[in-house]
């Protein structure tokens, strides 16, 4: 089965002209909204007795914050057209290659947290609804309607307190190596280890929910009544378990993934900061401290790219699943 | 049976609570008792060392346990700081001695007063944030529903924007558009706003669906035929079946919107100091890293979790009860 001639073009297509439209759209609005700050980068600076009014005036202007709406918009689409997504005014920098490093750690993050993830999640879900009718599958389950109701913040602090109190594991930063100073196996240990802590609390974050998902829609494909049958010519759990209810699950879940990238995104966030990840979620907290217009900016329209590109692989992993899928 | 009315009533009692903070409260939550730093939560005896009951509760006046027993007043006016009469307070005890339930902060505020003052903020802003959303919700969800064609068309292309945005970076993107140093009350109204302003889209959506499929309704169109104006069929007929929806809603909402005041003062983005919230208490924890030594500051995340779990079983209780009604 060719993935290209079941996806077909046209569906990608469809999805980047969307993304693309979607992005626009997104990018107006963040500008006017940060634009409407009161206040700016400069703020602080007017405070200080030994610049005079008029210098500030003159940073301002060399910044191009003077100038009206319009004209500071089509600076930016210009600036993203060169590939520079602006000028951070606090750093005195084109963003591109600030932001570059810190949305590949966020990437690294969620992907890792997603992938770990699912291998939990998938067994799990399955285990709780193959045990649906005996004491320990339904503790589980009530255990995991129970760490929901746990907000994703107080979470990681538990988990980055543990950590601190045991000191088995670094507690913030991506790397205590510098990969200049060490081979190429030790920088990579390093870095593993730095993951681990925000990977378990974004795991921890999302893997309940998800069971609860997982449980419930193989609860209902084992219900089905081809299901009921297959069991009734003595086709073996384990099998049917596995192959015939897991695949006729596999269609909610395969949706469910695409939302729980984007739930492990927004997660993520909180995560970075509380452990002092390097990714977009700190820096994105910094601008906005710092009312660094543009740098706000590139951070919001990271993240929608993100989160549009997790969405749209998850669409079109559905129609790979699921042939039936062709609107 | 699903303890529903024992939920309702539990979460009764703490938005009670809060509400009553200048009464239940022993001290003004900004009151800093600089003698005491990080005092533990002082105990009420009602066995005094000699083994002799008492009727009357009583403190000792040292923080160790030692000095004499001083008892607990209720009901008494306290005198403020400024040497004027204060309110009457529920407890209260004799200088030099202390009644800190929950022990004090490293500047010797009283953190049982602030866990209720600081709920006020928390929840308070969870309650007004979740309200506006679903006004702006139902109204643009009636809008789209009721008018259709391009009403629709603009109100679902903004709602799909909105929820294209990882929520917590919306949050911020939002966020970033309001001043920072600001008094505590107009800071306040602008994390509602915020939140208010970046939750609307889901509660319109769903609005608009239940508009939709209410105005093909048997009764409706009866009523359509029978002469009766936009205006009522809107009012009459469409809105009540909206407003169950939004009460569902209200109740998946109002936590989120709680939490996320707590994550955005967490951030250092929401009501500043002196003035308490949860999630500024919960940043002042983590800063501490004293948690494991002095336990008591963990108080905030301990009533955050309480709070959550009882949401959660409230939530549960509204989207079964349709269900059950069915079974």
């Amino acid at each position: 089965m060719s993935v290209v001639r079941v996806v077909g073009r046209s569906v990608v297509v469809r999805h980047v002209v969307r993304a693309v439209g979607e992005l626009f759209a997104v990018s107006i609005i963040a500008f006017a909204v940060t634009g409407l700050a009161p206040g700016d980068v400069f703020g602080e600076a007017r405070l200080e007795r030994q610049l005079s009014p008029a210098a500030v005036a003159a940073m301002r202007s060399r910044e191009g914050l003077d100038r009206p709406f319009l004209a500071r918009y089509a600076r930016w689409v210009e600036s993203v057209a060169h590939g520079d997504l602006g000028r951070s005014v606090a750093y005195g920098a084109p963003i591109a290659p600030l932001v570059a490093r810190r949305a590949l750690n966020s990437l690294v993050l969620v992907s890792a947290s997603l992938a770990t993830t699912w291998i939990i999640v998938l067994p799990l879900g399955v285990w709780m609804a193959a045990r649906d009718r005996s004491a320990d599958g339904r503790l589980l389950a009530a255990g995991a309607t129970a760490l929901i109701a746990v907000p994703d913040l107080l979470i990681a602090i538990a988990l980055l307190l543990a950590a601190a109190a045991t000191g088995v594991l670094p507690t913030g930063g991506a790397r205590a190596i510098d990969p200049a100073d060490a081979g190429g196996l030790a920088a990579l240990g390093d870095r593993l280890r730095h993951l681990v802590l925000p990977v378990a609390a974004l795991t921890l974050i999302a893997a309940p929910p998800l069971a609860r998902h997982v449980r419930a829609s193989m609860l209902d494909a084992l219900r089905a009544p081809y299901v009921v049958a297959a069991a009734a010519r003595g086709i073996p759990y384990r099998r049917l378990l596995w192959r015939s209810a897991l695949r006729a699950a596999a269609n909610p879940l395969v949706a469910l993934f695409g939302l729980s990238f984007a739930a492990l995104f927004s997660a993520s966030m909180i995560v970075e900061v509380v452990m002092s990840w390097p990714g977009l979620g700190p820096m994105l907290l910094d601008a906005v401290r710092a009312r660094d217009e543009q740098l706000v900016l590139a951070g919001v329209m990271l993240s929608t790219v993100l989160l549009l590109f997790g969405n749209g692989c998850a669409d079109v992993l559905l129609r790979v699943v699921d042939p039936r899928i062709t609107a | 049976m699903r303890p529903t009315l024992g939920t309702a009533i539990a979460v009764g009692a703490v938005y009670a609570a809060v509400l009553g903070a200048a009464f239940l409260s022993p001290y003004d939550p900004a009151a800093q008792h600089r003698d005491h730093p990080l005092a533990p939560p002082t105990r009420v005896h009602f066995v005094d060392r000699e083994g002799r009951a008492h009727l009357r509760p009583f403190v000792y006046a040292g923080d160790r346990e030692e000095g004499d027993a001083v008892p607990v007043r209720f009901f008494a006016r306290g005198v403020d700081e400024d040497g004027s009469i204060g309110s009457r307070r529920l407890l209260s005890v004799e200088p030099p001695a202390n009644i800190f339930l929950a022990g004090t902060d490293e500047l010797g505020r009283d953190q049982f007063s602030r866990l209720l003052y600081g709920g006020r903020i928390s929840l308070g802003a969870g309650l007004f944030a979740g309200a506006l959303a679903l006004t702006i919700g139902l109204l643009l969800g009636c809008a789209a529903g009721f008018f259709g064609r391009w009403v629709d068309g603009a109100v679902m292309a903004a709602s799909d924007l909105f929820m294209a945005l990882p929520w917590l970076y919306l949050l911020l993107a939002i966020r970033a558009a309001l001043p920072l140093d600001v008094s505590p009350g107009r800071a306040l109204a602008s994390v509602v706003l915020v939140i208010g302003i970046a939750g609307w889209a889901r509660p319109a959506r769903l609005v608009r669906g239940v508009v939709l499929s209410a105005r093909t309704r048997d009764y409706v169109t009866a009523a359509a035929a029978s002469g009766a104006s936009r205006a009522r069929l809107m009012l009459a007929h469409v809105l009540p079946e909206a407003f169950s929806v939004a009460i569902t809603q209200a109740s998946i909402l109002v936590p989120q919107y709680t939490l996320a005041e707590i994550t955005l003062s967490f951030f250092g983005l929401g009501v500043g100091e002196p003035t308490p919230s949860w999630g500024t208490m919960i940043n002042a924890m983590l800063r501490q890293e004293l948690s494991a030594a002095h336990w008591w500051l963990a108080a905030p995340a301990a009533a955050l979790v309480i709070v959550s779990l009882l949401y959660h079983a409230v939530a549960d209780a509204l989207h079964q009860r349709p269900a059950g009604a069915l079974r």
